[in-house]
């Protein structure tokens, strides 16, 4: 039994995660400041990749990061290829679950009560303080949904993955592309296996999410 | 001790332009909702940034557009009671008391604060509870307490009674004077509730769609609000425009009625007001023929509305407020009014 693409799948949702959960939170926190107009056009161009077609993310990747491409033939002076590699497939995965995260941050931190923040610079702490001490906190439960949907699709990519990095067993392979490959190749057990493998690891999820929320609301209860 | 603020701010539809300054002890900002009274506490406090002007507190510069001079909220020593007193809810009574003492560097003198914070205001084993755990007296105390241990200068309070029951509104401000008298230092109060306005103050400043009408001391303003916006604010009832006759009398064309009155009227008298509670049919003075039009019941006063025999249609009813065990068996057909009591306003 090959394991790999369960350990590929899962390291690369992992680090797409983190990846997406500091970006998402820095451009929700950025774009809240901007005026209006800037802020209209930057909301469209970040929410995009959940709107458009995987496939369509992942060509724009390969345009820019393609090994014949500037950019692909710069980073490949550094050895960095993201190209048919494991680690593009967590920049596929990044760019697709993005939005995801940038817009549940977001509509956490505009419904955030901006009096809190007010009251804590006059009572003097530091802005960096109020942020993760206060902000961070009230819009905690937003920006958890935000990480764990961001996960869970950065989990279940396939289409940008699927352009940028294809399918090589034992290096590329992850279970969104292992199941397809499977039942293209008439392995219908392997491919149910693999299905299984995933509905599992996402029942779990959604189950950890409703008993965070459940103990969240019992302490606010008590 | 003392607070100058000169300030402007555009905000398009609406301009915020008020000049005062307030000495030791409590000043109301008194006017409607929406007058821009909240929007100059967020100035002070430096919350908010002013388009140009100067605010200077106990000699030290906060806000100054020439000199561009603009110290963040941090290191203006202002203190801001929120209406909604914006407790971290994430925080113990405790944690959120010390959020005032952050800038205290000493751990013991923290702890020796916060124990001495807590019982002052009578907080006691509730230093582990969350905000939302409190009552609204409570949490207008913890709010407080996290206030006044940051030591500040000067102490702005954004309408502080209104997130509170009526019940406990009325015991609340008697707690809440004599604190603000201890803190011994300025209090500036936002209100649109004259009461609240009367019991908290010495002074007023009464704002009107972002202007600063007049500062005066409580009493002398409801004795005299001497604007009409300001009769209003402070519950005049009955006003109608009146133009001067003489030096002591007036003519009020809408009631059909000339006044005589007590003080001197200047030139560009502008409206007369009356009070609803001064009208009497014993008074001596200012005598007209009357016609009851309304009745309304209050619980422990009764409002009489009458139209004067002479006064035009479209003008509305007098009111007449008086508690019921005094309201009359008949309506009388004559009401005065005495001179001393004839507000003369002008712009």
């Amino acid at each position: 039994m090959d394991w790999y693409p369960l350990l590929n799948s899962l390291r690369i949702a992992a680090i797409a995660c983190v990846l997406v959960f500091f970006t998402g939170i820095f451009f929700a926190c950025y774009a809240a400041k901007l005026p209006r107009a800037v802020k209209g056009v930057l909301d469209v161009i970040l929410t995009l990749p959940m709107v458009l077609p995987p496939t369509v993310c992942g060509y724009f990747l390969l345009l820019i990061f393609g090994v014949k491409r500037p950019l692909g033939m710069f980073l490949m002076k550094f050895g960095i290829k993201f190209v048919m590699t494991w680690y593009g497939g967590v920049l596929a995965a990044a760019v697709v679950a993005f939005p995801l995260m940038y817009r549940t941050a977001r509509g956490a931190f505009e419904s955030f009560d901006q009096n809190l923040a007010w009251a804590g610079q006059t009572l003097g702490l530091s802005n960096g303080y109020i942020f993760w001490r206060i902000r961070m906190p009230a819009c905690r439960q937003g920006i958890l949904a935000g990480t764990v949907l961001a996960f869970a699709r950065a989990l279940g990519e396939y289409g940008a993955t699927s352009m940028l990095i294809g399918y090589t067993p034992g290096r590329t392979a992850t279970i969104s592309t292992t199941v397809y490959q499977l039942w293209r190749t008439n392995d219908e057990r392997g491919a149910m296996f693999w299905v299984m493998v995933n509905l599992a690891i996402s029942t779990v999820v959604l189950l950890t999410v409703n008993m965070l929320e459940a103990r969240q609301k019992k302490a606010v209860r008590a | 001790m003392s607070l100058e603020v000169r300030i402007k701010k555009d905000f398009g539809a609406f301009r915020l332009d008020v000049d005062f300054t307030a000495e030791n002890g409590v000043t109301a900002l008194l006017g409607a909702s929406g007058c821009g009274k909240s929007m100059t506490l967020k100035c002070i406090a430096g919350i908010e940034k002013p388009d140009e002007g100067r605010i200077v507190l106990d000699g030290a510069v906060l806000f100054d557009s020439e000199k561009r001079v603009n110290l963040p909220p941090q290191r203006r020593r202002v203190g801001y009671l929120f209406q909604s007193y914006a407790l971290f809810p994430n925080m113990s009574v405790r944690q959120n008391i010390l959020c005032g003492l952050c800038q205290e560097k000493d751990r013991a003198v923290r702890e020796k604060r916060l124990a001495e914070m807590l019982r002052m205001m009578r907080l006691e084993g509730l230093e582990n509870h969350k905000p939302s755990q409190l009552s609204g007296g409570q949490q207008q105390r913890t709010a407080l307490a996290r206030i006044l241990v940051s030591d500040p200068k000067l102490l702005l309070l954004d309408e502080p009674f209104s997130a509170l029951d009526g019940h406990l509104r009325d015991s609340l401000k008697i707690e809440l004077r004599d604190l603000l008298a201890r803190f011994g230092h300025e209090v500036l109060m936002v209100t649109h509730d004259r009461n609240e306005a009367y019991n908290m103050s010495e002074r007023i400043a009464v704002m009107d769609a972002g202007r600063l009408l007049c500062v005066k001391p409580t009493k002398a303003l409801f004795a005299d609000p001497g604007s009409v916006q300001a009769a209003v604010l402070t519950g005049c009832k009955n006003i109608a425009p009146a133009r001067k006759l003489d030096a002591h009398t007036a003519e009020v064309p809408d009631w059909g009625v000339k006044l005589t009155t007590k003080q001197e009227i200047r030139d560009e008298l502008r409206a007369v007001g009356i009070r609803a509670h001064y009208f009497s049919p014993d008074a001596r003075q200012n005598r007209f023929p009357v016609r009851f039009a309304e009745e309304m019941e209050e619980p422990f006063e009764t409002i009489l509305q009458f139209r004067c025999e002479g006064q035009k249609e479209d003008s509305p009813p007098i009111w007449w407020r008086l508690p019921k065990d005094k309201k009359p068996q008949r309506f009388p057909e004559e009401l005065g009014v005495a001179a001393v009591n004839v507000l003369l306003l002008y712009d």
